[in-house]
């Protein structure tokens, strides 16, 4: 597939050249993620500035003990992947193998955590269309966990990858932008916590 | 720097494979051009049906509703399909790799990829345009505004979707430009000798990437609104359909920059090589692009004057929005005195550059009316701003992509097109154009509200008029595109560099090779150097 004429065919590349365009590539596209979060975050300072009542009534029904759990086990999560990084840029294969399945197990933590927060909330006739502080509630969790999952995707292919054997002190570049990702997911909730739960 | 090549040329293998797997970027803006072309004369068609509704009072040959489905077709698809990828994602994507000294952009599969996802939205906003049983055709304008949207009984949803989706496109190709630019530009090319349409394209890029986003959101609370009745935009849940205009504006005014930068960079590259001078001001117009830009986002709030807005968040709109002339004039000050005492030729793409100069600076005068409280009572919603986003979106964009289209023809196909024939479409253009939309600015002035499928006979007369210049504009496009398809099939071979241009993307052979250089060229002067010792 990559005889010249043929237009599968890319030219050839200079690896630390598509290393660099790669991560400047991702640092661009994180702003874009920001952005998206920023406009709900707008809504969500708006509503809270026009209806301090139902935004104090709706973070009363909040789970803190649960949000709070789930603080920590995406900061553990954002740990293990900072040490991915780090043992792929060392090659030491079996660490990098575990630190990423860790991230992994942290992740699903994550889910399974958001899943007892919601479905009793749902069961109790609390849904987004309840008031605006649910509708910013169940929109902004709603859309952090899809980047959840989103980045639980991304790093299980890095996980394949790295069983492979692909990453090295030489070749780290996808595991770093992998954990570029995956750590502004944890710093949108760093935000999102307190804000729908303890203010 | 070597120009002989033994590559094959980009446009040699042939077949739908070749093309719709190719991530060339050369093919990739063909690609792009026909698929844009293809959509702007469908939206095209949507408006000759609207104007042919009003040549006279009453109706004609569409109902109300049917005039609703019309003029939202009409602004969906010249938004959305045509006008937002337009310059870029086309001449852009041929041009910039080559302009900068590149064998292609920094991700050339994400380039591909963002191809794709524009046919997939697409084809979810035709097909719901036009195609979802039991849902009648969307009627809620272009803009999509709440209340209205959330209730219409019309395929809101998928159209969101559609949008949703080449907002991925939009934002992935201007990524792909951004870290093209940063990264890829050839050994001595400096940013001070980046080509001004290259910069006009990095500000763009940057548009694209800052506040498609935020559209994106907008866009999936309706969805969620019509499907999860969640209450951001409804008011009886506590929400604010006031917020979904200034969420959609946040998006949208910047946009307005998206699509008129480019075709500004577009002229910047025209004017010098048809004047045989150095562009005047070379950085003032690179920095303004930048400056339009930032200021961009600032001015939304212009479209909500009379929305309910308090006097304080109105008159820092206004002030800022009259903020964006100062940028927008240097660019045209700086575009004059580049043609002054220069030996003027007046091609085909040099006519539709002027052109540009002298539509756009009526777009951008009769934009400070608007921008001016007072006035913008009396005008909005009028069909004074009807023409006056006409002059910007069809005077200013379009003729620009006109303009580079003419200019960068011989380069892309490797034919010539007929001069003579270039010459009377684009007269046909200038004619239609403004006899369309000139008598629209009066229109509003005299009070007509935009969007109305019926008027009083007072405005009879000059809606005729209107809706023959529309006519004698849509037979200019007609012919305009016969003739270069005509080019393209049967068209005289072009010579490598026929206009005496300075820029790299001369130095290649027409149509450049697969790889575009042998080797990439070292660049040591800016490509401006016309009537120095850098003559070619």
């Amino acid at each position: 597939m990559s005889e010249p004429g043929t237009f599968f065919h890319l030219h050839e590349e200079d690896p630390v050249e598509a290393y660099e365009n790669f991560k400047l590539g991702m640092w661009i596209f994180l702003a874009t993620e920001v952005l998206l979060f920023g406009g709900l975050f707008a809504a969500y300072f708006i509503f809270k500035f026009i209806w301090p009542d139902i935004f104090e009534a709706g973070s009363s029904h909040l789970n803190r003990f649960l949000g709070g759990l789930n603080t920590l086990v995406l900061i553990f999560s954002s740990y293990f992947m900072a040490m991915s990084v780090d043992a792929a840029q060392r090659s030491q294969q079996k660490k990098l193998i575990r630190n990423l399945a860790l991230t992994l197990f942290f992740a699903s933590g994550f889910i399974i955590i958001k899943g007892f927060e919601w479905i009793p909330k749902l069961n109790h006739g609390i849904t987004p269309g309840s008031d605006v502080f649910f509708s910013v509630y169940y929109m902004t969790t709603g859309l952090h966990l899809l980047h959840v999952v989103i980045g639980m995707s991304f790093i299980g292919l890095l996980l394949k990858r790295a069983i492979g054997g692909r990453y090295h002190s030489e070749n780290f570049g996808g595991v770093e932008v992998g954990g570029l990702y995956w750590h502004l997911v944890d710093v949108i909730w760093i935000f999102l916590f307190p804000l729908l739960y303890l203010i | 720097m070597s120009t002989h090549s033994e590559n094959t040329h980009y446009l040699e293998a042939k077949g739908f494979n070749n093309w719709f797997f190719s991530v060339d970027h050369k093919r990739i803006g063909i690609m792009y051009l026909v698929a844009i072309l293809f959509f702007f004369i469908l939206a095209g068609i949507a408006a000759m049906v609207v104007r042919a509704e009003l040549l006279y009072p009453g109706q004609q040959i569409i109902d109300r509703h049917g005039y609703n489905v019309a003029f939202t077709l009409h602004g969906a698809m010249m938004v959305f399909l045509f006008i937002v990828p337009g310059i870029p994602a086309t001449l852009g994507n041929f041009c910039l790799p080559i302009m900068i000294g590149a064998k292609d952009v920094a991700f050339p599969r994400l380039n591909l990829l963002s191809f794709w996802i524009y046919l997939l939205g697409a084809a979810i906003i035709v097909f719901s345009l036009i195609g979802p049983p039991g849902e009648s055709w969307l009627d809620t304008g272009w803009t999509l505004y709440t209340p209205y949207s959330v209730e219409s009984s019309s395929g809101v949803i998928p159209v969101t979707l559609g949008v949703f989706v080449l907002g991925f496109s939009s934002i992935l190709t201007g990524l792909n430009f951004v870290v093209t630019i940063h990264k890829m530009r050839a050994p001595g090319m400096t940013w001070h000798r980046l080509p001004l349409f290259v910069w006009a394209l990095y500000s763009a890029s940057l548009i694209q990437i800052l506040a498609t986003p935020v559209v994106g959101i907008t866009l999936l609370l309706l969805v969620m609104e019509r499907t999860f009745q969640i209450g951001f935009f409804t008011a009886s849940l506590g929400g604010d359909p006031i917020l979904f205009e200034n969420f959609f504006w946040f998006y949208s005014h910047p946009v307005v920059y998206i699509m008129i930068l480019p075709a500004m960079g577009v002229v910047a590259e025209i004017l010098p090589v048809f004047s045989k001078k150095p562009i005047f001001g070379y950085r003032a117009i690179a920095y303004s692009s930048l400056a339009i830009a930032l200021v961009s986002f600032f001015v939304w709030g212009h479209h909500l004057f009379v929305s309910g807005m308090s006097d304080w968040s109105r008159w820092v709109f206004s002030l800022l929005t009259f903020a964006v002339a100062i940028p927008t004039a240097i660019k045209v000050f700086n575009w004059i005195s580049t043609l002054y005492k220069g030996s003027i030729q007046l091609d085909s793409p040099m006519l539709y550059a002027c052109a540009f100069i002298f539509l756009f600076t009526i777009a951008g005068l009769t934009g400070l009316p608007l921008a001016t409280l007072a006035t913008d009572v009396h005008l909005h919603d009028t069909y004074f701003v009807v023409a006056h986003f006409h002059y910007t979106m069809q005077g200013g964009t379009v003729i620009g992509l006109l303009a580079g289209i003419h200019f960068w023809f011989p380069k892309i196909f490797g034919k010539m097109y007929s001069e003579k024939r270039a010459r009377i479409g684009f007269w046909m253009l200038f004619i239609g154009f403004n006899a369309t939309f000139m008598p629209q600015f009066v229109l509003g002035y005299m009070g007509m509200p935009r969007r109305y499928f019926d008027y009083l006979d007072q405005f009879a007369t000059l809606h005729f008029m209107s809706s023959i210049g529309a006519f004698i504009n849509g037979i200019a496009y007609l012919y305009i595109f016969g003739n270069l398809i005509h080019a393209v099939v049967k068209g005289r071979a072009a010579e490598k560099n026929p206009f005496g241009s300075l820029s790299l993307e001369w130095t290649v052979p027409s149509p450049p090779p697969l790889t575009n250089f042998d080797e990439i060229p070292i660049v040591t002067d800016w490509t401006y150097g016309y009537g120095t010792e850098q003559t070619v």
